[in-house]
């Protein structure tokens, strides 16, 4: 018996790892749920409450909640850049705000982001802060830095002071993040093609350039 | 305390730093497998060295690889206890190896992606522990393998 003691041994630890790993990757792997056709994100429907870049005509719509505090997100807003020029009226960008709780200015970022947009510059205020992200993130005084951003991009100061703290910026942040929760997203950047959300592995230039690929072709995404 | 039986104890020590290292890289590889280091709200403290380019070899994650070698020096120390002196040879080259590896991801966290992830460095240390230990148990005597 002890001769194949070690055998057993090395088997039951075998097995234990692969059904762990196997458990642990069932409850890590994001279960999105798609974006209900009631609640996907149309040009005639409730434009006023989403940015939208691009061509609002668009056959494709990438949604993306974002973090403007995740370096993920300001990578993945670089590269969101490259594929509206590569696409150019085909695609359409849509943001959602979902600051996340252990990104201490992240909340602040995206209220910021709403002020300048309730003064017709969100996007400006949006690669601002992803360009900038770096010099932010860790400040103590973010606050001063986004109001000197809303200087630097043309904006009225005082008034942007106000909108940061003002109800209408907070509904706003308030709203996406619902809607994400709604949708079980718990990272950032989650992204949706057409209201599909593209696969977490997936979340790189080839694989995003795929999934529009198959939305412009009219296949589901892989 | 004979000899024979401080080795064992050794080894049999060394089979548990390996099943707690396994743990580890599983728990890493599990991370890149889901694409979860390529996001923020997991780990932050990993995303930048797992979603770097130094984390993958050939397009397998490096956090598989540890897995496989904390195995098979999991595997060695277990034949290695129950008297099996080939498999101290084995379990010295993978030691080996990991040791070389772990260096290199050290040198690579610190130097050129300046972000340290908290699993990585635990796995670090339980390399070193596990060279340390194999460096403390005595080899067996020639003949007596199996």
């Amino acid at each position: 018996m002890k001769r194949y003691l070690p055998f057993v041994i090395v088997c039951v630890v075998a097995l234990a790892t692969f059904g762990s790993g196997a458990m642990l990757y069932r409850v890590k792997h994001e279960q999105l749920q798609a974006i209900p056709q009631d609640k996907a994100t149309s040009a005639n429907n409730g434009s006023e409450s989403m940015h939208i870049r691009g061509n609002p005509d668009a056959p494709v719509t990438l949604e993306e909640f974002g973090d403007f505090q995740c370096p993920p997100c300001g990578s993945f807003a670089a590269f969101s850049e490259q594929i509206m020029k590569e696409y150019d009226s085909r695609l359409r960008i849509v943001f959602r705000h979902f600051p996340l709780s252990a990104h201490e200015n992240a909340r602040a970022a995206s209220l910021a982001a709403e002020a300048a947009g309730l003064q017709g510059h969100f996007w400006e205020m949006y690669d601002v802060l992803y360009r900038e992200q770096a010099a932010w993130s860790k400040a103590p005084n973010a606050r001063e830095l986004f109001e000197s951003y809303a200087g630097t991009i043309g904006l009225n100061v005082d008034q942007f002071k106000k909108d940061m703290d003002g109800d209408q910026a907070k509904a706003r942040v308030d709203s996406d993040q619902a809607r994400g929760q709604s949708l079980g997203i718990n990272v950032t950047p989650t992204i949706y093609i057409n209201g599909q959300p593209v696969d977490p592995k997936d979340k790189n230039p080839q694989g995003v350039r795929a999934a529009i690929d198959a939305a412009l072709a009219g296949k589901p995404p892989a | 305390m004979t000899v024979s039986r401080f080795r064992t104890i050794l080894y049999t020590v060394v089979a548990i730093v390996a099943v707690a290292g396994l743990a580890d890289a599983t728990f890493l590889s599990v991370q890149a497998l889901t694409g979860e280091t390529l996001s923020c709200g997991g780990s932050p403290d990993c995303f930048k060295v797992l979603g770097s380019a130094y984390a993958k070899v050939g397009g397998i994650p490096v956090a598989l690889l540890g897995a496989f070698a904390y195995f098979c020096v999991f595997t060695f120390a277990t034949f290695a206890a129950f008297g099996y002196a080939r498999a101290r040879t084995f379990l010295i080259l993978t030691i080996s190896a990991m040791f070389l590896a772990t260096l290199w991801f050290l040198y690579v966290q610190a130097f050129l992606l300046h972000a340290y992830c908290r699993y990585c460095l635990l796995s670090a240390a339980m390399t070193f522990l596990l060279a340390g230990l194999l460096i403390a148990t005595p080899p067996s005597q020639r003949g007596s393998g199996k």
